[in-house]
């Protein structure tokens, strides 16, 4: 992974010594509220429902085994020992103090981390593929790319006060896992006839309360070119994008309402403005990024090994992990690991300090000594050898990580929501938690099969859940706490947004609103087609007849929701 | 806004890495004004585009008469366009940071600088702060005057919160840089 040299250190440290000085000239009074508060957040810091919370980035959600252990040092000392991976491939700390943050900073930069630009108007933390480097599906590696992204986004001076936020994904293989079309920027790595590296540029995505799918206004942009163009989509959005109404602030207001193809043109013509500039990044320093992102030291191994195959005859438990949560690496010997984070009864995405430090000692130990974060909210060990998998699953499994559900119904997406966070209409937590209970019973999730449900508190959508399968959004109808749920929708090359099915349920109605649609899904599919596929193929009318059929316990109060 | 703007006449202001005397004085139209007839006061001044479309011949009189230079300021919604080709007339151009939040100002120095190659000072004038003054001068401001409220020589330090940057500044500023933009 990418390591810090003198410039990178030196702009980490001298942030955190800004950080450190804005924080007491607020805390003296020199600083108004709104002066600091774009500060604060550039640096990561929330004000939520029960103090600070501090979000802290994970480039691209590569971690190591050293970043990890001093989480989890930081979890202990100014947190309650807890951690949230969010679905943006960060970490957020809920019970931080603000006087607190730049000791926090500090210790983040001795591990080359911080929380720089992980919110705000600006250009946010870069996502990319969990399994960057070892899919099988992979075009080439993106990771040197987004490092370089993620380099010119920082501290970017003419970028810092954008109308509104603005996210990037990079997405390398052919089965795209960023959901790069609900991003401001989605890239595609592609290659080009003869072979040469560059890009598909998709803009305009997002979620939200205008939920939409980005316009691909490049096909193939050279990957040297790659800076430049995103300058010019930038400076056309922070020089025309709306300032006047925060909800129409993002990049794909301007995208719709100039059209993609007139944005296209605008965004060209600034380019070729740019274009006869240097090379950019230039060749040398592509190198200097890349050479970090060299495959570990793998050992020769045969494709199948032979004592791991007769373990997963023997060990039913063990082979239905592997089912789930282990797939197939691009070297041979090799796989890759999720460790669950999703355990029943669990906040989807919370990690214990002590599970910081197992895994980080399960990275060392299998997989060397690096992992990653899945927007899924879960870890990846990406590099572990086939014949070390059996003793990583009973470590796993003690420490709560081995839930056998990676992609399926109880692998549920979901935002702090109303237990913590100060935006929501409304807690997401407990709807997971009620979910995973009524799905309890491994044969039958197994038998239901791969499908994505997802949860957020309120219409900003942290949870995603307008691309999964199931969506349920938190709703505020008179104070009281209501739940719209969509279904359709889905990740992927074929992202798609989900359609609402109807009036929204209360809280303890949700179990058996998923139930219901698991039902109607269970009677009508074709053999081995998904939950997506039949609700692609027969529409939303059954789902929502079979929803609705009968009254459930509760009287809905508010038909038309 | 117009108020930040009025109080900081006559008032210092950052540049070239110095606190110094402001000689300009900024012309704002008032309400119940008009470009046409807003009233010119002696010495350089810093005029409103209007002014400058409408009375164009009568500022450069006045420079060639008197030698007060010139200068115009544009307001946030304002882009370069708007003087680009009058750039060679000026001798200061001041960008109006309405809210320090609204970023436009920043890609209208950039631009200036590097697209319309302005070589003269390039002012923030408005809601300018010490916490926004080395982004401001990485964009290609040389010169900042700093909210009348707020202690000059103290924002002076904003200008060194960073030692170096990863992309090229626009103007001239110090410091090791890695990416060409
Ligand atoms: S979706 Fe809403 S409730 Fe959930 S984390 Fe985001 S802002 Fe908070």
């Amino acid at each position: 992974m990418y390591r810090y040299d003198e410039i990178d250190h030196r702009l980490v440290a001298e942030r955190v010594a800004q950080f450190r000085g804005q924080t007491r000239r607020y805390l003296a009074g020199e600083l108004s509220e709104d002066e600091f508060r774009p500060l604060r957040l550039q640096n990561g810091l929330y004000i939520q429902r029960h103090g600070p919370m501090l979000r802290i980035a994970v480039p691209y959600g590569t971690l190591s085994s050293r970043q990890l252990k001093k989480l989890a040092h930081i979890a202990r000392t100014y947190d309650r020992g807890r951690g949230h991976f969010t679905t943006r491939q960060n970490l957020q700390f809920n019970w931080v103090k603000l006087a607190e943050v730049p000791a926090i900073l500090a210790e983040l930069a001795e591990v080359e981390m911080h929380a720089i630009q992980t919110s705000g108007n600006c250009i946010r933390n870069l996502t990319a593929d969990h399994f960057a480097g070892v899919a099988d599906d992979e075009i080439a590696d993106p990771r040197p790319w987004v490092e370089i992204l993620r380099q010119w986004a920082s501290f970017h001076p003419e970028f810092a006060y954008l109308p509104r936020k603005f996210k990037i994904a990079v997405n390398a293989a052919a089965n795209d896992r960023t959901v790069a079309a609900v991003h401001d920027i989605g890239l595609h790595l592609t290659r080009s006839a003869s072979g040469e590296i560059g890009f598909a540029v998709q803009v305009g995505g997002g979620l939200g309360r205008t939920p939409i799918l980005g316009s691909v206004i490049r096909e193939f942009l050279p990957a040297r070119d790659l800076l430049g163009y995103c300058e010019a989509i930038l400076r056309i959005y922070n020089r025309h994008g709306r300032r006047d109404n925060i909800y129409k602030a993002r990049i794909k207001i301007l995208v719709k309402s100039l059209g993609s193809a007139e944005f296209a043109r605008q965004v060209e013509e600034e380019w070729t403005q740019i274009q006869d500039g240097p090379e950019n990044p230039h060749a040398a320093e592509f190198a200097r990024v890349a050479a970090h992102f060299t495959a570990p030291p793998y050992q020769l191994l045969a494709a199948r090994d032979a004592q791991f195959e007769a373990r997963k005859r023997d060990d039913r438990g063990f082979a239905r992990w592997v089912g789930r949560n282990v797939r197939s690496h691009r070297v041979p010997g090799y796989a890759i690991v999720t460790l669950s984070l999703k355990a029943p009864g669990s906040a989807p995405g919370d990690i214990s300090a002590a599970q910081m430090e197992t895994v980080a000692r399960l990275a060392d130990e299998f997989s060397f000594g690096e992992l990653r974060v899945a927007h899924e909210q879960n870890l990846i060990l990406a590099d572990v050898r086939q014949r070390d998998l059996f003793a990583l699953w009973q470590e796993v499994r003690t420490a709560g990580l081995a839930t056998p559900t990676t992609g399926l119904l109880a692998d549920i997406v979901c935002c702090p929501g109303g237990d913590y966070c100060a935006l929501a209409n409304a807690k997401s937590i407990p709807i997971a938690q009620a979910i995973q209970k009524r799905f309890e019973d491994l044969d039958y999730l197994h038998d239901i099969g791969p499908m994505s449900l997802n949860i957020s508190g309120c219409i900003n959508a942290c949870g995603h859940h307008h691309v999964g399968n199931i969506g349920v959004l938190g709703v505020d109808k008179h104070g009281e706490e209501w739940y719209q749920v969509s279904i359709g929708g889905s990740q992927g090359r074929d992202a798609a947004l989900g359609e609402v099915i109807g009036p929204a349920f209360a809280a303890d109605e949700m179990p058996v609103v998923i139930e219901r649609l698991v039902g109607a899904y269970l009677d009508r599919r074709h053999a081995d087609e998904l939950f997506i596929d039949t609700v692609r193929r027969i529409g939303v009318a059954p789902f929502k007849a079979r929803v609705y059929a009968t009254p459930q316990q509760h009287e809905r109060k508010f038909a038309n929701a | 806004m117009l108020n930040a703007v009025r109080s900081s006449k006559g008032a210092g202001i950052i540049k070239s890495g110095a606190v110094i005397d402001d000689a300009w004085r900024l012309v704002t139209v008032a309400q119940g004004e008009t470009p046409e007839t807003v009233a010119l006061p002696i010495g350089p001044l810093l005029v409103p585009v209007p002014v400058w479309r409408s009375r164009r011949a009568e500022l450069i009189r006045r420079e060639y008469e008197h030698g007060w230079p010139l200068g115009v300021w544009l307001s946030a919604e304002e882009g370069p366009e708007a003087i680009a080709a009058d750039l060679d007339d000026f001798s200061v151009i001041a960008v109006e940071f309405s809210k320090f939040t609204d970023g436009r100002g920043y890609s209208t120095a950039r631009l200036l600088r590097t697209r319309y190659g302005y070589g003269g000072e390039l002012r923030a004038i408005g809601d300018v702060l010490r916490d926004q003054l080395f982004y401001l001068a990485r964009v290609g401001f040389d010169a900042f005057a700093v909210r009348a409220d707020r202690n000059i020589d103290a924002a002076m330090a904003g200008l060194a919160d960073f030692s170096a940057a990863y992309q090229r500044a626009a103007g001239p500023a110090a410091g090791p840089t890695r990416l060409a933009a």
